[in-house]
């Protein structure tokens, strides 16, 4: 029999027991009679023999060895009895934990889904991620994507890994149906076995695919293939025609399948890439290089090969490769400044289970501290200490599971609004998913809750005190639970402080960052990515005329006021940093001030309301063979010429050489987001006019240009006659990433207001708690000095007297609360400032206003215990005791 | 005054596996044949015959069947298991040996009084 047998056959293994010792009575006593004693004294003679009949049983149920899984199961059932006796607390119990064990179950299955979960390929703790490191770091650090020679020489020389190489690309696809531009990805051809991916559908690249003039194939993502192809078999050989070249179709990817971001659309050869940078050792086009580890291989063994062939090709390239290295670490997903804030959010997630539980325990408490007599009595009767400390845990335990099991499905609905809620999207969403892992988690958060909010009111219960108790016939020996209940609502005060100032400094942020100019004016402005026929591009001498064009046919378009071109647009991903000199000679690149520039057309100043300071803008003057000019913002004024007038004054910027001459100052614009601009490193702007870049960069230029278009009219319902305008003769321009300037201003503090909104929810229902659990804990408090308030008022105590008599120790304990509070708010506020941009300090207006708002909340509460403590009768009072 | 002596610990379970190993027999078969065997010099108190029945059962040493006695009442009858009969040689063998190495020092030690 194993032990749950017996546990499940408990009841008869009972009755066995009870038959057999009735059995040895019996026998026993015929045996006596038959030796001539009369039956009543047999039976007391074999009653004596044997001894107690309920001692014997309890020696042999401890004899059994699953004493403590019956005794479990015992207590289980007793504690199910005795909250169903209550049903209003165990209802309260419950919601409480169930609300704050929801909230952590949520906040952890994202975290499980976004960042604990392993990447989606096969064996994904051998899969490893290469870089190349420098000896040197600038601000961006010392670590850096691959060039394709140095990517090819590593891969050939190293014989513990299995190396491939992969990068984002985006391009318009022409054909079939309507352009529309896409998110793709050039790859090595054995990146897919790599992975351990295999195809839905088709092949992968062969290796002769993956070389200049391989034949131009192209893998495509489940979702294209649905959208372009309805999902037809028939589409592999079929033609696509991808910025301009035309690849046919050798493989269909599974659906869902991600490589860096979300899914992409098109895939092809990074081999059959003709740019001069493949060849360019010097050049960082931003290659990944992924690898997996070959059986028996270890990551040092990877390493050392590396170092090794990082050595050779630095004596073999110095020019390129001196101080290079490469270094291999395990691949992980790249989530970027999420993981922060999931953290925050979990941190303050627990805070509001804490409360829960320290309110729990003040309830369970106050429920202790009235049935100490029936421990007493349980003492009395024998139980050991150990005995009714687990089944005090046990009570809580229960109800610790039943509140989790809510809080799960609490969690198995709010996860999916929760996502779709996050700012921006949440990376990884498709793997936020309840599964074993986040059950599991919930069962220890809730069983370590229990055990948590459990283990105050069960140390209570050995009843030091035996007689006392006993002999206090059921009134409570007064002042014994008074200090752990005050240090219950303590905890609870500071917990709640913590929320509550955080929020506090989150909503100043907001209010302080919404009140910023952000240099531009945001109303009635669309901006939008663009896409130039593929074909026009490859024919520089077209490509300014084509551009004109463009610009004439949007300007063209009802509701238009003006439009310019730009490349990088404020408050949008995508920034141009180039180093800057004042004097003729160059210092060294790594000694150059950084700025951002923009290369813009004339209108530009129009279209976005930048504020002129002094000099001109950009006109249609300014055009290749004439004078370089450039304007500046007044940060860069001031960096670059201090006080004196920058008009006029030459810059060098590392863009074809000839000086530039600064012909005007404008405001500055808040480039990095209202949050973000003011911690920015490189705050200085350029504009360059777009007319002036020279040719050999004007197709790289093009291809990434937007335009912002200033409108009478909302400008959303210009999205489509824009588009329409935008597409050309061949019918294969398109706009893509189409938003409002007032849309990128709003998203740029996203997060923030994603933060504030969920603080202010986690303060406030810290506040309702905390709220709830002073008063209830007062109310017991009260309760039980009813027959003290009685002897006072019969001695003549007013009832104002006895209402400030409750209050007063309310507010010792609410100042204590709030004083321990306001110590670990400090702390966690300057978390916050680390954590989150543009946060601005604590300061004493918020910590102060905050404060009075718990205060109020904490008084009000105190006040109705401590009113109906006020009308206390003194002559029931009396006869109660 | 007959002296009767407490059983020394460990040695009730070695006497109930060889009053079992005889056949199987009920609890309070085994209580009396203890008393009777040992001719009233062993006393075992029945309330801690039955703990020890359950212990042996559970560690299963003992196994037991409801069974009709001569006179028609269900009784639980014990046997030894398999595993009970080995633990009864070695424990038989392991105080064999215990017992003849105190006689052997307690007649040493009358030798060396006379």
């Amino acid at each position: 029999m194993t032990w749950w047998h017996r546990l499940w056959r408990q009841r008869r293994m009972e009755e066995q027991l009870e038959r057999e010792l009735s059995f040895h009575l019996e026998q026993h006593t015929a045996d006596l009679i038959a030796h001539g004693r009369d039956p009543a004294e047999a039976r007391r003679q074999a009653r004596l023999a044997l001894g107690g009949p309920e001692q014997v049983k309890e020696n042999c149920r401890d004899a059994r060895g699953t004493r403590w899984l019956e005794d479990l199961w015992q207590d289980f059932r007793y504690a199910l009895r005795t909250l169903r006796q209550r049903p209003g607390f165990a209802v309260v119990a419950m919601l409480t934990l169930a609300l704050g064990s929801g909230a952590t179950t949520v906040m952890f299955t994202v975290i499980n889904g976004v960042l604990l979960k392993p990447l989606p390929y096969a064996e994904p703790d051998r899969l490893v991620t290469l870089q190349e490191q420098t000896s040197w770091s600038t601000q961006w650090g010392n670590l850096w994507a691959f060039t394709y020679p140095n990517y090819v020489d590593c891969k050939r020389e190293s014989r513990s890994i299995a190396t491939a190489a992969w990068r984002y690309t985006t391009g318009t696809v022409s054909e079939p149906g309507d352009a529309e531009n896409v998110d793709g990805r050039q790859i090595s051809s054995d990146l897919f076995s790599v992975l351990g991916v295999s195809l839905f559908r088709g092949r992968a690249f062969l290796p002769e695919e993956d070389r200049p003039g391989g034949a131009p194939v192209a893998i495509v993502g489940y979702e294209f293939w649905q959208r372009r192809f309805a999902g037809s078999p028939g589409a592999i050989g079929m033609r696509v025609v991808f910025d301009g070249k035309a690849y046919t179709i050798a493989g269909i990817l599974p659906a869902g399948f991600r490589l860096g971001g979300d899914e992409a659309d098109v895939f092809t050869p990074l081999g059959q890439e003709t740019a001069p940078y493949m060849q360019n050792r010097e050049a960082h086009p931003g290659i990944r290089v992924w690898a997996r580890l070959k059986p028996g291989a270890t990551l040092s063994a990877a390493q050392a090969e590396l170092t090794l062939v990082g050595r050779r090709l630095a004596e073999q390239y110095p020019k390129s490769n001196a101080g290079r290295t490469f270094i291999a670490q395990p691949l992980r997903p790249d989530v970027g400044d999420v993981r922060s804030t999931l953290w925050l959010l979990l941190g303050a997630v627990s805070l509001v289970l804490l409360i829960a539980c320290v309110n729990v325990a003040s309830l369970l408490l106050a429920r202790a501290v009235s049935r100490e007599r029936e421990l007493a009595m349980r003492v009395a009767l024998g139980a050991r200490r150990g005995r009714l400390v687990r089944q005090c845990l046990t009570e809580s335990a229960v109800l610790a599971l039943f509140g989790g099991v809510l809080g799960v499905l609490l969690a198995a609905i709010g996860v999916r609004p929760f996502v779709a809620f996050w700012p921006g999207s949440l990376p990884r969403a498709e793997e936020v998913r309840l599964d074993w892992h986040v059950l599991l988690f919930a069962l220890g958060a809730s069983l370590a809750s229990g055990v948590l909010f459990g283990l105050t009111p069960a140390l209570r219960a050995p009843a030091r005190q035996l007689e006392q108790a006993l002999r206090a016939g059921g009134r409570t020996v007064a002042g014994s639970s008074r200090r752990l209940h005050s240090g219950l609502v303590v905890s609870e005060v500071a917990l709640a402080v913590v929320l509550l100032v955080a929020a506090g400094m989150l909503g100043r942020t907001m209010l302080h960052l919404s009140s910023l100019d952000p240099g531009v004016d945001t109303r009635n402005v669309l901006t939008a990515r663009t896409a130039l026929s593929p074909v026009t591009l490859a024919k520089t001498g077209q490509i300014r005329a084509a551009w004109q064009d463009v610009l004439d046919r949007m300007r063209r378009v009802p509701g238009v006021e003006s439009v310019a071109m730009v490349d990088t647009v404020p408050m949008r991903e995508g920034n141009n940093q180039i180093g800057y000199w004042t004097t003729p000679a160059a210092p060294p690149p790594d000694k150059q001030p950084l700025v951002l520039a923009s290369s813009v057309t004339p209108e530009y100043l129009k279209v976005m309301g930048l504020r002129r300071l002094e000099g001109r803008f950009f006109d249609d003057q300014d055009r290749m063979g004439s004078q370089s000019v450039v304007v500046i913002d007044d940060v860069m004024a001031r960096q670059a010429f201090g006080g004196q007038d920058p008009i006029g004054k030459h810059v060098w910027i590392d863009l074809g050489g000839d000086p530039t001459t600064v012909v005007g100052v404008v405001g500055h614009v808040r480039h990095w987001g209202l949050a973000g601009d003011d911690q920015a490193q490189v705050r200085a702007q350029l504009y360059y006019p777009f007319a002036q870049v020279p040719d050999q960069y004007l197709r790289r230029w093009s291809e990434l240009m937007s335009i912002a278009v200033r409108t009478g009219i909302p400008p959303a319902n210009l999205a489509e006659p824009l588009r329409r305008a935008m597409r050309g003769a061949g019918n294969d321009q398109v706009l893509y990433e189409v938003h409002t300037l007032e849309q990128l201003a709003s998203d740029s503090l996203a997060r923030q207001r994603f933060l504030l909104l969920l603080f202010g929810i986690f303060a406030g229902l810290a506040l309702l708690l905390a709220s709830i659990g002073i008063y209830g804990v007062l109310a017991y408090l009260t309760g039980q000095r009813v027959p003290e308030i009685g002897v006072r008022m019969a001695l003549g105590a007013s009832a104002g007297k006895v209402m400030w008599l409750v209050l007063r120790q309310s507010l010792g304990m609410i100042l204590l609360g709030v004083g321990a509070g306001t110590a670990a708010a400090l702390a966690a506020g300057r978390v916050l400032q680390r954590l989150v941009e543009g946060m601005q300090p604590t300061g004493p207006s918020t910590i102060a206003m905050m404060i009075a708002i718990l205060m109020a909340a904490a008084l009000f509460a105190s006040f109705l215990p401590a009113r109906r403590a006020s009308r206390v009768d003194p002559v029931r009072a009396l006869r109660q005791e | 005054m007959t002296a009767k002596s407490d059983l020394p610990q460990g040695t009730l379970d070695l006497l109930i596996l060889k009053v079992i190993a005889l056949g199987p027999v009920h609890g309070y078969a085994i209580a009396q044949r203890l008393q009777q065997v040992s001719r009233d010099v062993v006393q075992v108190q029945q309330g801690s015959l039955y703990p020890a029945l359950h212990r042996l059962e559970n560690r299963g040493l003992l196994a037991a069947d409801w069974k009709e006695t001569e006179t028609g009442r269900e009784a639980k009858y014990y046997r030894l298991t398999r595993k009970g009969r080995a633990q009864l040689e070695t424990e038989a063998a392991s105080w064999q040996r215990l017992t003849e190495a105190v006689g052997l020092i307690l007649r040493l030690s009358e030798g060396g009084a006379e």
